[in-house]
């Protein structure tokens, strides 16, 4: 997939840029960029070290799962299908807890033994379950409590104001989770209607 | 408001991580490194996609094309009240996580990131997802092909990530 957007970039801008008579434009930007793309990465080294070794910390204290205790009423109501002693149910929380911290490398992993434990409890296989589509969708909308790679992104180019994006951004991913949670109940009861 | 609550967050996040790790015993500073060196491994395991990506945004811009299309889909956009530089970040979004870090490191250096579209773009960024990068991972674990109502639910929700950002945006900082 990524290939394909990837080279046909390439390669349309090769064409247009030779049909505008860009030639040496082109050769100067590949150059550039390739080089803004390394500093960039370097901009963003200090801030990842830092908050990734804070995060660390966070998981090594088993912070996650005191969190995870706080927001289990909430996943009783979305998940109504799943024990909450379920091992699913446990992996499912943990995850989301672990995706509010940005603890992404603890986060793909707990998601994985969710879908696991959800597959077990999974009766036609090879098709999602409701419970398996809900939780895949929470995992698409993005939870966090700190962006930390957009502050930093924000902070290197400059802004005056990095953090002020933080406000709207809960807003925006609080509402994105709503109307995508909404939708797959929704659809659920909608699809189970059909076949019955 | 917003700036002052915004400026106490990540202290108060170091506070809590900090002083709870301490209460745990757990030995902070071994942790902080462990993580420090794994977040590090994790930057430089992506730099070549970020090269990648970059040198590819940067061409289709320079070259015109960008503008081509940007100016095809004007009348959408219009319509909708979206700013045109925002529309490849939306296309890519939920394709890509670093083509769109790519595009809106792209955007700040062209407009600033404290324009209008330069918060727009963070505001995006921030509130969506990889969406089919995510799918295919969890989806393919357990060989789940058919996922009925996921994508759709998953692509409203990064809609509304989207228009809710151009929208908040421009009710916060627009004149």
């Amino acid at each position: 997939m990524m290939s394909y957007v990837w080279g046909g970039m390439i390669l349309l801008s090769v064409v247009f840029g030779s049909l505008g008579g860009k030639a040496e434009l082109l050769s100067k930007t590949v150059m550039e960029s390739a080089q803004n793309a390394v500093v960039m990465s370097f901009e963003l080294l200090g801030m990842m070290c830092f908050w990734s070794g804070l995060l660390e910390i966070a998981r090594r204290a088993e912070l996650t799962e005191k969190l995870a205790r706080l927001i289990r009423p909430l996943t009783k109501r979305i998940f109504p299908g799943l024990s909450p002693e379920s091992p699913a149910m446990a992996a499912i929380v943990m995850n989301m807890t672990a995706n509010f911290l940005g603890l992404s490398n603890a986060a793909t992993p707990l998601g994985l033994v969710a879908m696991k434990e959800l597959d077990k409890l999974n009766p036609d296989k090879g098709r999602a379950t409701d419970e398996m589509c809900m939780f895949v969708v929470i995992n698409t909308a993005s939870i966090s409590l700190l962006p930390t790679t957009l502050l930093t992104l924000r902070a290197a180019a400059g802004s005056e104001d990095p953090f002020g994006i933080i406000l709207p951004v809960w807003i925006c991913s609080v509402s994105a989770l709503l109307v995508g949670v909404m939708a797959a109940k929704w659809m659920a009861r909608k699809g189970r209607g059909r076949t019955r | 408001m917003t700036r002052t609550l915004s400026a106490v967050v990540i202290p108060l996040v170091m506070v809590i991580i900090i002083g709870y790790g301490l209460y745990r015993r757990v030995n902070i500073f071994d942790a902080f490194l462990a993580g420090g060196t794994a977040g590090m491994k994790s930057l430089f395991g992506i730099l070549p996609t970020l090269v990648g990506l970059i040198v590819a945004i940067s061409l289709f811009r320079a070259s015109g094309a960008l503008s081509f299309i940007t100016h095809l889909l004007a009348p959408v956009t219009e319509a909708l009240s979206i700013p045109a530089p925002l529309l490849p970040l939306g296309i890519l979004r939920p394709i890509s996580g670093s083509g769109s870090l790519a595009l809106v490191n792209d955007i700040f250096k062209e407009m600033g990131p404290d324009s209008l579209v330069g918060r727009m773009a963070s505001v995006i960024m921030g509130s969506t997802e990889t969406t089919f990068y995510t799918l295919a991972v969890y989806y393919g674990a357990v060989s789940v092909e058919k996922s009925r109502h996921t994508v759709p639910a998953a692509l409203l929700a990064d809609a509304t990530g989207f228009l809710a950002g151009v929208y908040l945006c421009t009710l916060i900082y627009g004149t």
